[in-house]
């Protein structure tokens, strides 16, 4: 099993006809993903590389069974595409685009919310259940199925221990990138819990970053509801205050969000911390 | 996006937020013209500078008259608050405070809202109140389809006030100061201290504002509010060339794609026993006119004695960011040494690409990371002998 998706997973892409929209849709077609339909307001009865085009959501829900969305439309116009895709009755809406304004995403989150959709990201790579399906921008060919979860507030870094794991011969869930934004949806709580409701997930790898108190939400959090082994790396040791590392959210602030109160955190709640990602294989096969 | 109190205060009086405003000042000569022009008796001069910690450095200070204010101006300007220079100080009409309190707008990560936060500990750190006192700090959601509603505005003003001429004062300021937050993308709008003057008047006695960078492109007007240290200014033109990057003060110069990469980067380098020289994310992509530019920013940092380039092929193969690499740096003549670590999708072809040419090559992060430290203390024993 897997959590939130698997070959079942009928995607819609919102924002097809963009670059970034158009190649991804391919991709993921390609690893073997339900993409089922896009959207582009104006383009309907088009076709992108073989997939239907339609001009609203709710087309591709009511005539393709449309059930997850991913959004790459330009930051202006998410708040808009994610109040669409709820409305429609989508309930899993994968947001990739980054730049977002806060109060945009705080909107479309209650509104998402209130209609029963879960999001995630945005500023997220989306998500993957290795050989069953990728919704999102990630490179399908490095994961491999296996009982491994994993949730990242980070791409590349995500892909660095995943590869990891995979030349090590340990295979994945599902990977979970839930993005580098001050406030996304999904985050760490949530999905631990999920992986820890997964008969299939009997180990968990976890990777934070600087900024916000997810981390020590988290540990706590660990500590009292989740019994599989968790595996943790934290970046932005070595982060100055008051600097935003690429992503918004990530900046110390205050005194507070630095990665020596989430490791001390996390070590804390029994979690497995590591020094370099290159050491969590070692310490899963140990286990 | 950080805007000095007194941009902040006139933002106040054109949303409606009763403040003291006073004038900006940049010499003692201005100070002094400020005073008479404005019929001051006692007066507030307080430092302008974008970060906190302004009184607890001794940059707010009152004056009794006139002699007073020329001297305590003539202290504050110049002064070096947490590396900021003081090059302009507010001077305004001192208030008479019957009480201090604490009201804040801000973008609350685990709430995924806008919450208000208040407490009766004003003019103090509100970090100290959490600290000693939590239970004296109220919050309250907001939801953005309902904002402030004048019940809420009240609920709010209540657990601040007892008099109700004071409360009265205060739901209508917090539902100009939530409009304010709302018009403007802030995702801090705090008033610290937050006063009842002795004459009974709620005024807003310091005027903080950060706003969401991601929304200034529709906040022109805010935008331009925006002071770049030099710092800040390199970041911003490294920005446009769609980089991520943050001056640091160590010696090894780092390109890494993806800004959770380059983080970790930096951390092994530490912990490998070497110091990075920046944070730099170029994003993913091959194009060498990237690669270019990001070696030029890397190159004009006099301190940098090693170049680390760490790359996770993804969707970008290997084979296309080598060919990248060998491209940029047939234009880019460097006696530093470059260590170069490529991983992912066609590793092996990558890597094959760039056997023959004066790189360092290694298959891992730690490998590369031990290499370029290595690299770097070597460096410097040369710099030394010459």
């Amino acid at each position: 099993m897997s959590i939130l998706i698997d070959k079942n997973t009928k995607v819609v892409v919102q924002g097809i006809t963009g670059r970034d929209g158009g190649f991804h849709a391919a991709k993921m077609k390609e690893y073997g993903t339900k993409v089922v339909a896009g959207i582009s307001p104006g383009k309907g009865g088009t076709d992108a590389g073989g997939i239907p085009v339609y001009n609203t959501v709710r087309e591709s829900v009511e005539k393709e069974g449309a059930d997850t969305s991913i959004i790459f439309v330009p930051a202006p116009f998410v708040k808009d595409a994610v109040m669409e895709a709820a409305d429609a009755g989508i309930k899993l809406i994968i947001c990739i685009t980054e730049g977002v304004p806060t109060l945009d995403i705080i909107a479309a989150r209650h509104y998402a919310f209130a209609m029963g959709a879960k999001i995630i990201g945005p500023n997220c790579p989306g998500l993957i259940s290795p050989g069953k399906s990728l919704i999102g921008i990630m490179p399908g060919n490095i994961f491999m199925p296996g009982k491994t979860g994993v949730i990242s507030r980070s791409g590349t870094l995500t892909y660095e221990v995943v590869y990891n794991l995979t030349q090590a011969g340990i295979g994945q869930s599902t990977a979970v990138g839930i993005g580098g934004d001050p406030v996304a949806g999904l985050y760490f709580i949530d999905l631990l819990q999920m992986f820890q409701d997964d008969p299939d997930t009997d180990s968990i790898v976890m990777i934070g970053e600087i900024g916000g108190d997810a981390e020590e939400k988290a540990a706590a959090y660990i500590k009292a509801n989740i019994t599989k082994p968790v595996y943790s790396f934290i970046a932005g040791r070595t982060a100055p205050a008051d600097k935003r590392m690429g992503h918004a959210g990530a900046i110390i602030s205050s005194g507070s969000g630095s990665a020596g109160e989430k490791l001390a955190a996390l070590t804390a709640a029994g979690a497995h911390v590591v020094n370099e990602p290159a050491e969590i294989p070692a310490l899963i096969k140990k286990h | 996006m950080k805007i000095h109190e007194y941009q902040g205060k006139e933002l106040f009086d054109q949303w409606g937020i009763t403040t003291v405003s006073g004038a900006v000042c940049r010499s003692v000569d201005e100070a002094l013209n400020a005073y008479d022009h404005l019929g001051l008796s006692r007066a507030v001069v307080k430092a302008q500078v974008l970060t906190g910690g302004r009184g607890k450095a001794g940059g707010v200070k009152i004056a009794k008259n006139r002699e007073e204010l020329a001297l305590i101006a003539a202290s504050i300007l110049g002064m070096d608050i947490k590396g900021y220079i003081v090059d302009r100080i507010l001077v305004a009409a001192a208030v008479d405070i019957a009480a201090e309190y604490y009201f804040s707008f801000v973008v609350d990560r685990n709430a995924k809202s806008v919450v208000m936060i208040m407490s009766r500990d004003g003019g103090v750190e509100i970090e100290e109140v959490a600290a000693k006192n939590p239970e004296r700090i109220h919050k309250i959601p907001i939801f953005p389809f309902v904002g402030v509603p004048d019940f809420l505005a009240r609920k709010a003003a209540s657990i601040l006030f007892d008099d109700w001429n004071h409360i009265v004062q205060a739901k209508e300021m917090i539902k100009k100061l939530y409009r304010l937050m709302v018009d403007t993308d802030a995702s801090l709008v705090e008033i610290n201290p937050l006063v009842i003057s002795k004459s009974g008047e709620l005024l807003a006695l310091d005027a903080k504002i950060n706003f969401d960078d991601n929304a200034m492109y529709r906040r022109p007007e805010i935008e331009k509010l925006f002071e770049p240290t030099p710092e800040e200014e390199k970041e911003l033109d490294a920005k446009a060339k769609g980089f991520s990057f943050v001056q640091l003060q160590g010696e090894i110069g780092c390109m890494v794609n993806g800004a959770g990469l380059a983080m970790a980067t930096m951390d092994l380098i530490k912990l490998y026993g070497g110091t990075p020289a920046n944070f730099l994310d170029i994003g993913g992509s091959s194009n060498p006119n990237k690669v270019v530019e990001a070696m030029k920013l890397l190159l004009s940092d006099t301190d940098v004695k090693v170049v680390l380039i760490n790359i996770f092929g993804g969707i970008t193969r290997c084979d296309d960011v080598a060919r990248g690499l060998l491209t940029a740096f047939n234009q880019i003549k460097t006696d530093i040494p470059i260590v170069i670590r490529l991983t992912g999708t066609n590793e092996k072809e990558g890597r094959e690409l760039l056997l023959g040419t004066p790189f360092h090559t290694a298959e891992t992060m730690g490998e590369a990371i031990k290499k370029a430290v290595e690299l770097s203390a070597r460096n410097h024993v040369i710099v030394h002998q010459a």
